[in-house]
């Protein structure tokens, strides 16, 4: 490791904690905590991105860097918060599966992660190609999250950091994509988010709680 | 000029829909804006048929026979289901089952979903044809469950987040395009992921890249299409919304995330010079409609049946397009047509029919003809049109499908034969009572508008006789540009 200049072993670090937060995630029960969580998931994909265009001199780097502060790191935890306030939804009910069995999931996925980017990261002439199986690594284990909460917004948080892993993989593989895309990305995840929000109180408005097994009666033999 | 006008009406629309509310009136302005997008759509279509294919605003709008066939279609349809929904709306409104100032809500996501899935169709920009299906995913959620009902929330859940995480992958599938992409092309943001400049350079993109990416880009395009087995949040959405909702998304929608599919498909195959996509889009497609052919016979509520029927047909599409060539390609595409024409007509009878009788169960739903004819033989002859009767369009298309993949993938052709067979069975037997069926109700003394019904109709009647030969030329180019000939 001794031949990486500051900025990248910086860098790696900065993959290596992205990775535990979606472990932390996964394990973790108490929604407003996995808000934070997902802040500073944000959070590390800001200053990655951030140091990346220090490196590279992109100026488009820059923006994006900007434009996750401010979408990823500020306004969703802040709007998540103020949901989970109004709605009074603070702990998640037991997880479908045992934590512990969740987590040893997750270890599998994240070795068929790496297995998996091993083709890309060979082509890739990027610096910082070994974020590649790591950002794959986040979003199967948001997605390990996903299935197995019971709460809406453990989802909700859940498909946000999926979509955090998925920006850390376009900058780890191409150092970001272009900028026209990012917007309309970021447009999309934050009209998704005020959705997201009406339909909330639309579902607590009908069932008095956000608990999705109230959402289970369309079976095919209805 | 017409492409701008194409995308600006339907935006404006939504605006000033968003201001007009729930005035009595607001239904005419959204046929209207509907009208002058349909108009728009048209003067494009002259305009690629006289000049040929073009791109336009830097490059990232490109119009070809291929997309301005399914903009004029959706531009149409999106048309006939503003009329429909005019009068619909109103007596849901009067029933009460739709609140007065949920109408401005409905009427501005319309718009914006049109829009949302006409920038889709013309954009240029692989990641803006990403962000557009989002955005017509996210248009329609809250539309969904537009009726507040428990089961239309959970509807609405089940395509919010079902579709997000399937769109997801097809995020990560265009990242690992345009890993691909930047490699050749240079990593200039703006030009590397518009489609003109990949199709150019496919034969050089990265194989092992791109297969990966396919994968990825399918299974995120897939979810929208219905594929099974990703078609879960289909017939949910498909029940639960309001009718005309239920008519764009399975007529318009899934055309789009077909088309998707299809663009990244030419993108691929020419990279990989392997069968591997044709036989991933095969798979999907005969999984989906064998699957669709068995859960046809379990049905019970009326709207469910036909979007079941939604994902035969998309399986039958996608089938189409895996085999490619010039002939099965030229089905597809009159397929897509066909199917899209028909199935939003039997929506609308079947939003009609279960207005009148104030359920979507189909045992409930007993007679049409006698309460009101129009209803009855509206939904008879779209039920029929849809099972691949002669003389709709419906088997003309069907029959090319099936010739073809005779010739080409004889395996196929039993396997699609039985799933059709069964899939007219379970239908007709759910039908034909419905329409025909003994009841005590009486006459219906005004007799719904179904113009939408059967100008639908006499299209798809009219594509099953005798194809125009303008149209068909049309067909075949699209056919052409997408074998990559």
């Amino acid at each position: 490791m001794s031949d990486l200049s500051l900025d990248l072993q910086i860098l790696n670090a900065i993959a290596a904690l992205f990775l535990l937060l979606a472990f932390g995630m996964l394990s973790q029960r108490r929604v407003v905590t996995l808000v934070k969580l997902l802040a500073v998931q944000a959070a590390l994909l800001c200053a990655a991105t951030l140091l990346l265009a220090w490196r590279t001199g992109e100026t488009h780097l820059y923006l994006s860097a900007l434009l996750t502060l401010v979408l990823k790191v500020l306004f969703l935890p802040w709007l998540l918060n103020r949901l989970i306030k109004r709605l009074g939804v603070y702990w998640d009910s037991e997880p479908l599966l045992q934590i512990s069995g969740t987590m040893l999931i997750g270890v599998l996925l994240v070795i068929f992660s790496f297995g998996l980017a091993q083709p890309i990261v060979a082509l890739a002439s990027t610096a910082t190609r070994s974020g590649i199986g790591i950002a794959i690594a986040v979003v199967l284990l948001s997605f390990l999250t996903m299935i197995t909460r019971r709460k809406a917004m453990s989802q909700v948080v859940g498909f946000l950091s999926m979509e955090n892993g998925l920006f850390f993989g376009a900058m780890s593989a191409t150092y970001g994509m272009p900028m026209i895309v990012e917007l309309g990305v970021a447009l999309d995840v934050l009209v998704a988010m005020l959705v997201l929000g009406v339909f909330f109180f639309q579902i607590r408005e009908q069932f008095d709680s956000l608990d999705l097994h109230h959402l289970e009666s369309l079976r095919e033999d209805r | 000029m017409e492409l701008l006008a194409l995308l600006a009406f339907p935006v404006l629309g939504a605006a000033v829909l968003a201001v007009v509310g729930a005035r009595r009136w607001a239904p005419e302005v959204n046929v209207g804006f509907s009208a002058a997008t349909f108009a728009a759509a048209c003067a494009l279509t002259s305009r690629v048929i006289g000049d040929g294919s073009f791109t336009a605003f830097g490059e990232q709008f490109f119009i070809d026979a291929f997309n301005v066939f399914l903009v004029t279609l959706t531009a149409f349809v999106s048309l006939t289901t503003s009329l429909f929904s005019r009068p619909y709306m109103r007596i849901e409104s009067e029933h009460g089952r739709v609140r007065p100032q949920h109408l401005r809500l409905y009427h501005s996501m319309y718009q914006l979903f049109i829009a949302a899935m006409l920038l889709a169709l013309t954009s240029n920009n692989m990641g803006m044809l990403w962000v557009a299906m989002e955005a017509a995913t996210l248009s329609t959620v809250l539309l969904v469950t537009l009726y507040r009902t428990p089961a239309s929330l959970e509807a609405g859940w089940k395509y919010f987040i079902l579709c997000s995480v399937g769109i997801a992958q097809a995020l990560f599938g265009t990242i690992l395009l345009y890993f691909a992409a930047e490699r050749v092309l240079g990593g200039s943001g703006m030009t590397a992921l518009l489609w003109t400049n990949l199709n150019e350079v496919k034969g050089q993109l990265e194989p092992e890249v791109l297969t990966l990416a396919f994968v990825f880009l399918l299974v995120g395009y897939g979810t929208k299409v219905g594929l099974a087995p990703l078609h879960n949040w289909l017939p949910d959405a498909h029940a639960e919304g309001p009718t005309p909702i239920s008519a764009v998304l399975s007529g318009l929608l899934l055309n789009v995330a077909i088309y998707a599919v299809v663009r990244c498909k030419v993108l691929v195959e020419g990279s990989l010079q392997s069968e591997l996509p044709s036989r991933m889009l095969m798979a999907f497609g005969l999984l989906s409609v064998v699957l669709a052919a068995l859960f046809l016979w379990r049905q019970k509520d009326v709207k469910r049946l036909f979007a079941y029927s939604s994902i035969e047909h998309m399986g039958i599409i996608t089938f189409a397009f895996g085999m490619g060539g010039a002939v099965a390609n030229f089905a597809a595409l009159l397929h897509m047509t066909v199917h899209s024409l028909t199935k939003s007509a039997i929506f609308y009878s079947v939003g009609h029919a279960a207005q009148k009788t104030g359920t979507q169960t189909i045992d409930d739903i007993r007679g049409l003809v006698t309460v009101s004819p129009t209803v009855g033989w509206g939904l008879m002859m779209g039920t029929l049109a849809i099972l691949g009767m002669p003389p709709f369009g419906v088997f003309a298309s069907e029959f090319l499908i099936l010739t073809t993949a005779m010739r080409q993938e004889p395996w196929s052709t039993p396997i699609l034969l039985l799933a059709l067979g069964i899939a007219f069975a379970a239908v007709f037997r759910r039908v034909q009572p419905m329409v025909f069926g003994e009841t005590t109700a009486k006459r219906l003394p005004h007799s719904p508008a179904l113009l939408p019904v059967f100008a639908h109709l006499a299209l798809v009647l009219l594509l099953g006789v005798s194809i125009p030969p303008y149209l068909a030329d049309w067909y075949r180019m699209a056919a052409e540009l997408i074998s990559g000939q």
